[in-house]
């Protein structure tokens, strides 16, 4: 199977549909002449000309509500707002048109609409700049929204995400464009709303998506030298929710973290862990842990950014923590271990 | 900084047509020579800076985004010496200028491209985001349109605290051509106009929003234009010219400040460079670059100095290590400046203290049982 970067498979992946449905069309600022700017559409304009891949003014509410016209007579069109935080301005067309139109109107009419955009901080870009808004969609029935973690992923979604006929929010993450991983050829189309157990393990479970599960797998590699078997659950899709697999997961592990890149009140973890409460709680072992970002308006200066976010090293202590608290010794060191 | 202009209407100007080029053009017979060496300067340490400011980011002593005045010094020097002091302003992301010449240190400046908490806005903000109550900087704004609303309400603000005249506080507002195509500038100005407020917005029209003209991107591409549906009357100048951009300016100012109504100036300008420091302009043709380069406004007023006789080559060169210095010291003060530290993160959280505002760092439990 081939190896290409997070950024090449969505490439990949818009250009394959392009191809394949004429009623496919891209819009977003600076996505032609410029070619994106994280060169996600990269060479598009070039091979499907200027009314398949529409650069627009900064007019994000203009250019995300005429997406949604288009949908509704047909058309699927696939925004790219250049990073999320911009979306905020299309808040209005997103929540109150995109996610309305189909069942306000008695499923008359579908909005078979894709807005892709890359959240996340960790570049210096300050608050405005850095945000990890994925609850405010993930809040929003009438919404699908995705966020891939591996290049495999991000393609297969891509490919559901422009045949679904709801509007799906479409997330990426900065410090995964340049990622790479085993991306099948082929027409690999994902079931929008499946989560992945991404690492198979039996102490302790880590739930995950986007960055964060990357970071996640890395620790679980890392633990597993002494002794400790983690499971990593790679949601993929934050709405709809799949509820089942986390739950099943955590019966078979009896502890839980979550690892998310959004600010702790109200976050991914928050819903994650309610749910496991309803779904899992007679087999927790301990309350469920979240490692989650510090909630502040992200400063600039890199110590300051560094202490905010999340990363492999809060994941492991609260790993530490939660073990010690359930009395876990590891067998063996380099050895997997098996649960209590 | 030159020594304040007196408003255009008390030196009893006519509005100027829109000049083409600052380059034959002569001098203003009353205009001191010392005030156009001063304006020389000031472009020459913006240029400095921002030179600079490019080998700080490639030796990574900046991050993020750094979107450079390179090409705008006249602009940024002629729209910032029409203000007084009294006056606020807002700008976009692009805002290095601007802060100099509104009165902020160079270091201090620096000081916040690099990250410390001598920084303008200690730190925390970054080259997009320089902010000073003392010289009523109230902020460069880094999302497409952010300033306009909230210069706007200030100068509502305004209206409640004075009244129009020669001394009359007012807001400049300053944002770039693609700005022009957002919901926030037709909404802000409309307001600007239905409740009369002393605010002058201001069009940097560097041709470029990115990779995208001008005329791709706004349906009427002479921007100044773009007022007439809120009958707020617009001008164009060459931003090549420190005098015609100070004169333009003096004149949509004195009308918010005289007449209490809003003004909008579109600065015809160039961007040197790309979009941002890490942008190679690959999409910019070679006659553009090259029109971009003619049109360098430092050169063009050393020339016409020169050729005025108001400067000599030595002066000049005074002039230029003197900015050298200046910039030097900046990097000096920013690089020996103390990083903020984690300990510090909650700052400023709230204005109002709150007892249980969130003070869990990543993996901190929400939560502590007792
Ligand atoms: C709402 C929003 N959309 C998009 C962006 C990304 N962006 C940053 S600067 C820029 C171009 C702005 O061009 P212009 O207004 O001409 O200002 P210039 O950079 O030329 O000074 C864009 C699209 C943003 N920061 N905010
Ligand atoms: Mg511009």
């Amino acid at each position: 199977m081939p190896v290409i970067t997070y950024r090449q498979a969505l490439n990949d992946a818009l250009r394959a549909e392009l191809t394949r449905d004429k009623s496919v069309i891209l819009l977003g600022e600076e996505i032609g002449i410029f070619e994106g700017s994280y060169k996600i559409t990269a060479g598009l304009l070039d091979e499907f000309g200027p009314e398949r891949v529409l650069d627009t003014p900064i007019a994000e509410e203009g250019f995300v509500g005429a997406a949604i016209g288009a949908a509704m007579l047909g058309m699927r069109p696939v925004v790219e707002i250049m990073t999320l935080n911009f979306s905020l301005i299309a808040m209005d067309q997103i929540v109150n048109h995109a996610a309305k139109i189909y069942g306000m109107f008695g499923g008359q009419t579908p909005v078979p609409l894709v807005i892709r955009m890359p959240g996340g901080g960790g570049q210096q870009l300050a608050a405005t700049h850095s945000q990890n808004l994925e609850v405010w969609f993930a809040h929003v029935p009438g919404l699908k929204v995705v966020a891939p973690a591996t290049p495999a992923d991000a393609k297969a979604l891509l490919l559901a995400a422009i045949r679904d006929n709801d509007p799906v929010i479409f997330l990426e993450n900065l410090s995964l464009y340049n990622t790479k991983g085993e991306v099948p050829d082929g027409d690999d189309v994902a079931e929008i709303g499946k989560a992945a157990v991404a690492r198979e393990g039996t102490d302790l479970t880590v739930i995950s998506y986007s960055r964060a599960t990357t970071v996640a797998l890395e620790v679980a590699r890392q633990l597993a030298g002494e002794g400790i078997s983690i499971e990593v659950v790679d949601l993929r899709s934050l709405r709809p929710l799949d509820r089942e697999t986390v739950c099943a997961s955590v019966r078979k592990t009896s502890r839980a973290v979550v690892l998310e890149d959004d600010w702790l009140s109200y976050g991914v973890g928050a819903e994650i862990s309610a749910t496991l409460m309803e779904g899992a709680f007679d087999y927790l072992d301990a309350p469920v842990r979240r490692v989650a970002a510090a909630e502040v308006p992200l400063p600039y200066a890199k110590p300051l950014e560094r202490a905010a976010l999340p990363d492999a090293n809060d994941l492991i202590k609260v790993i530490r923590e939660l073990l010690d608290a359930t009395s876990f010794s590891p067998p063996a060191a380099g050895t997997a271990g098996t649960s209590t | 900084m030159a020594e304040r202009r007196k408003s255009a209407a008390a030196r009893g100007k006519e509005p100027a047509a829109p000049a083409k080029t600052g380059d034959s053009g002569h001098f203003p017979a009353d205009e001191p020579p010392e005030r156009l060496l001063g304006y020389y300067a000031d472009m020459v340490l913006i240029r400095k800076f921002e030179l600079s400011a490019d080998q700080m980011y490639k030796r990574a002593k900046i991050g993020g985004y750094c979107h450079l005045n390179l090409g705008e010094e006249a602009t940024v020097v002629g729209l910032m010496d029409a203000l007084q002091p009294s006056d606020y302003l807002f700008t976009n992301y692009r805002d290095h200028g601007y802060a100099l010449m509104r009165g902020m240190t160079p270091g201090a400046v620096m000081a916040e491209l690099f990250g410390k908490s001598t920084g303008v806005s200690k730190g925390r903000g970054g080259s997009m985001h320089m902010f000073d109550t003392a010289t009523r900087m109230m902020g460069g704004y880094g999302i497409v349109g952010g300033q306009l609303p909230p210069a706007t309400g200030a100068a509502l603000a305004l209206t409640y605290r004075s009244r129009p005249g020669p001394d009359a506080e007012v807001v400049m507002c300053q944002m770039g051509d693609g700005t022009t195509n957002i919901g926030a500038f037709h909404e802000s100005l409309n307001l600007a106009a239905v409740w009369n407020l002393p605010i002058v917005y201001v069009i940097v029209n560097n041709r470029l929003g990115m990779g995208t003209t001008v005329e791709a991107a706004a349906g009427e591409p002479e921007l100044y234009k773009r007022g007439c549906s809120y009958r707020i009357p617009g001008e164009r100048v060459d931003g090549t010219d420190v005098v015609a951009v100070r004169e333009g300016a003096g004149r949509a100012l004195d009308r918010a400040r005289l007449e209490r109504k809003p003004a909008l100036l579109e600065v015809m300008s160039y961007r040197l460079r790309g979009h941002s420091v890490v942008d190679p302009a690959r999409y910019r043709s070679a006659a553009d670059v090259e029109t971009a380069q003619a049109a360098d406004p430092l050169p063009l007023l050393r020339r016409r100095l020169l050729a005025a006789g108001l400067m000599d080559e030595a002066r000049a060169q005074d002039i230029e290590s003197e900015a050298d210095k200046k910039v030097a010291a900046a990097v000096a003060f920013a690089d020996s400046s103390p990083d903020p530290t984690p300990d510090q993160l909650f700052d400023y959280a709230y204005a109002s203290p709150v007892a249980n505002a969130a003070h869990a760092l990543p993996g901190d439990p929400a939560v502590v049982i007792p």
